[in-house]
């Protein structure tokens, strides 16, 4: 049991850590901000699924990838097509020339439903496509690349293309996908409104929930014998493959399951927001997403969250007042952030709790209350 | 090809870069138990021997036979699970994970990707670590970030991670490079140690070293075999002063 805790909350400053995320996003957050900022937060949150999927795959694992907002569109999409299915009952749609289809596909002379839609009409099937298809997708890009020892800067360039074909492909198959508007006038789920401010509200506690299943669920990752080893992959590639170890599989696992947490993501972005559109697929967003990353952290599960949070508020902020402006100064932030703050906001607290040894003053006081610590423990602790 | 009773029998071992052959109808064989020594000048094809044994590069022709298992065709993680062991010429350890850490990842079990999430520290791997990290002189570094190594121990702590892994053929390439005297005298006595129940293949060029180490002495050149055989007759070979320990 104890162990367990230990893999899943990362020691006692990693719960404590937890703890005052949770604090802000289950408690402070809604009672502070009206519904209109805490929807904001709620975007933002979504995107924060992404930038945690990056810090094991990027930050941990040392695989970058400039392509993961492929994943989480195709998790909003999957959502997104449920949703619109149940927009478009035949009653509602009735001055269609086909009714019972969405509205797009009729604009653009479909007259059945295609294939790939059928399964969407089941909540369950889609809850399972919205895992299964990013990850099948990860899983086939993966297999190509790493059996092939495809790696590094390559394997950037390859995803941020593949991130721009299936943009382009949404945009082209406009009868199909909803083109370059996506697919939008989602209404209810299961019959239940989700524009409601009650939905608004279950919605955005549904989502914080999600992501901090999805940061314990990557904590237990990192800290176990896998987290040291995607270390040690990224640090010594060749080394651990001497080590008989077959590399491919476990980079492949990875990216796997970064397209699945950024999927989550995607599709409680459709839910909150209720749209998705081709503009949350491309180069664009998975590059803002690893700026996010970058600046809260890309070794820190909990600091990019906060990096997420806090570029988008500035983002919301700044391109209210000067909307031409924020590009440049995103651009100039990340350049900071890599020739500086190289580990991001969560190298900057830790550089300034060692310096005022915040830790080393919390360690000693459990130590106080903590004297029977086990031999094991003293003879294997880990450093902090 | 032949069922030997070697650990490790290479026969008509070639491979061909562009036409160069860095290694011509290579044959070499290693007892149980015996320490192996490999010299010659640079470019004689010393590295490649490991780098085509450890599945680094594959071989145009010929075969390399470990306990009568062909290993020419195994992809390199395989060839390290039937039990070769391959130590790099510059120090390749985990430099971010503490030495503990460095050797606790080594540790043979849970090398697919369930096993290693399922992985558990359990009394066995402790023992084993706190085992090695005395063998290789760094009980007192256990908790130390491997990056703080000196050079030396840096080179140890990749022994010892090999040593994790409890290989029966242990391959060396140029252990000593950047040691002081003293930790040359160590590594001498670490290897001497090791090789109790194992066969050892090293490359080395300090030549006081190797006399303290090897029970036999191979020397190439140009990707063949100049001689072979104990130290003192290898060094009094013309051929052998003429091309190498002449200058």
């Amino acid at each position: 049991m104890k162990v367990l805790s230990e893999k899943l909350f990362g020691g006692k400053q990693g719960a404590i850590g937890l703890a005052i995320l949770s604090l802000l996003l289950f408690v402070v957050f809604p009672l502070w901000l009206d519904l209109f900022r805490l929807g904001l937060i709620g975007k933002y949150v979504t995107y924060a699924f992404v930038a945690i999927s990056l810090v094991l795959l990027w930050g941990n694992g040392g695989i970058l990838s400039l392509g993961q907002g492929m994943f989480f569109g195709l998790g909003g999409y999957c959502m997104a097509m449920f949703l619109k299915l149940e927009a478009s009952d035949p009653i509602s749609t009735k001055i269609q020339t086909t009714p019972g289809i969405p509205d797009f596909m009729d604009w653009n002379q479909l007259t059945a439903l295609p294939w790939f839609w059928e399964p969407f009409k089941s909540l369950t099937l889609t809850i399972l496509l919205v895992l299964i298809v990013p990850t099948l997708l990860a899983f086939i890009i993966g297999f190509a690349m790493f059996k092939r020892r495809v790696g590094g800067v390559y394997f950037a360039i390859i995803t941020q293309a593949i991130a721009l074909i299936l943009s382009i492909l949404i945009v082209g198959q406009q009868g199909y996908t909803g083109g370059v508007n996506g697919i939008t006038d989602l209404k209810t789920m299961l019959g239940w409104d989700i524009r409601t401010d009650s939905a608004k509200y279950i919605l955005y506690f549904a989502n914080a929930g999600l992501l901090i299943a999805c940061m314990l669920l990557a904590r237990y990752i990192l800290t176990s014998k896998f987290g040291m080893l995607l270390l040690a992959m990224r640090d010594k590639e060749e080394r651990v493959r001497f080590s008989g170890y077959d590399v491919s599989n476990f980079k492949i696992f990875i990216f796997c399951i970064a397209a699945m947490i950024s999927a989550i993501g995607g599709a409680m972005f459709t839910l909150q927001i209720g749209f998705m559109s081709p503009s949350f697929v491309g180069i664009v967003p998975s590059i803002e997403m690893v700026i996010f990353a970058a600046v809260g952290g890309r070794m820190s599960l909990i600091g990019a969250v906060y990096g997420t949070l806090l570029v988008n508020f500035g983002k919301t902020m700044f391109s209210e007042t000067y909307p031409e402006l924020w590009l440049f100064l995103m651009g100039g932030l990340f350049i900071a952030v890599v020739m500086f703050f190289p580990d991001g906001l969560a190298g900057v607290y830790e550089k300034y709790a060692t310096k005022f040894n915040l830790t080393g003053k919390l360690s000693k006081l459990m130590i106080k209350f903590n004297k029977s610590a086990s031999v094991t423990d003293e003879l294997v602790g880990e450093k902090p | 090809m032949s069922s030997t009773d070697f650990v490790l029998a290479i026969e008509d071992l070639t491979v061909s870069f562009d036409g160069f052959k860095a290694v011509d109808a290579l044959n070499m064989y290693i007892d149980n138990n015996e320490l192996r020594v490999v010299i010659g000048p640079n470019g004689a094809g010393k590295t490649t021997v490991l780098d085509l044994i450890c599945g680094k590069t594959k071989s145009t022709s010929g075969s390399i036979k470990f306990k009568n298992k062909e290993l020419t065709k195994l992809p390199e993680h395989e060839i390290v699970r039937a039990g070769v062991g391959r130590k790099f010429q510059t120090p390749s350890i985990y430099e971010n994970l503490t030495v503990y850490q460095n050797l606790e990842v080594s540790y043979p079990v849970g090398r697919s990707v369930w096993g290693s999430l399922t992985f558990k520290r359990t009394p066995e791997v402790i023992e084993q670590v706190h085992k090695i990290a005395a063998e290789v002189l760094l009980t007192e570094q256990l908790q130390m970030e491997a990056a703080l190594l000196s050079h030396g121990q840096k080179q140890w702590l990749e022994i010892g991670m090999l040593l994790m892994q409890d290989p029966e053929l242990l391959m060396l390439d140029e252990p000593v490079a950047g040691m002081s005297a003293k930790e040359r005298d160590q590594t001498a006595d670490l290897l001497n140690r090791i090789c109790k129940n194992r066969s050892v293949l090293v490359i080395e060029h300090d030549m006081e070293f190797v006399k303290k180490i090897a029970h036999k002495v191979t020397v190439l050149h140009q990707g063949k075999i100049l001689a072979e055989g104990p130290m003192e007759k290898v060094q009094a070979d013309e051929k052998v002063i003429e091309v190498y320990l002449g200058h």
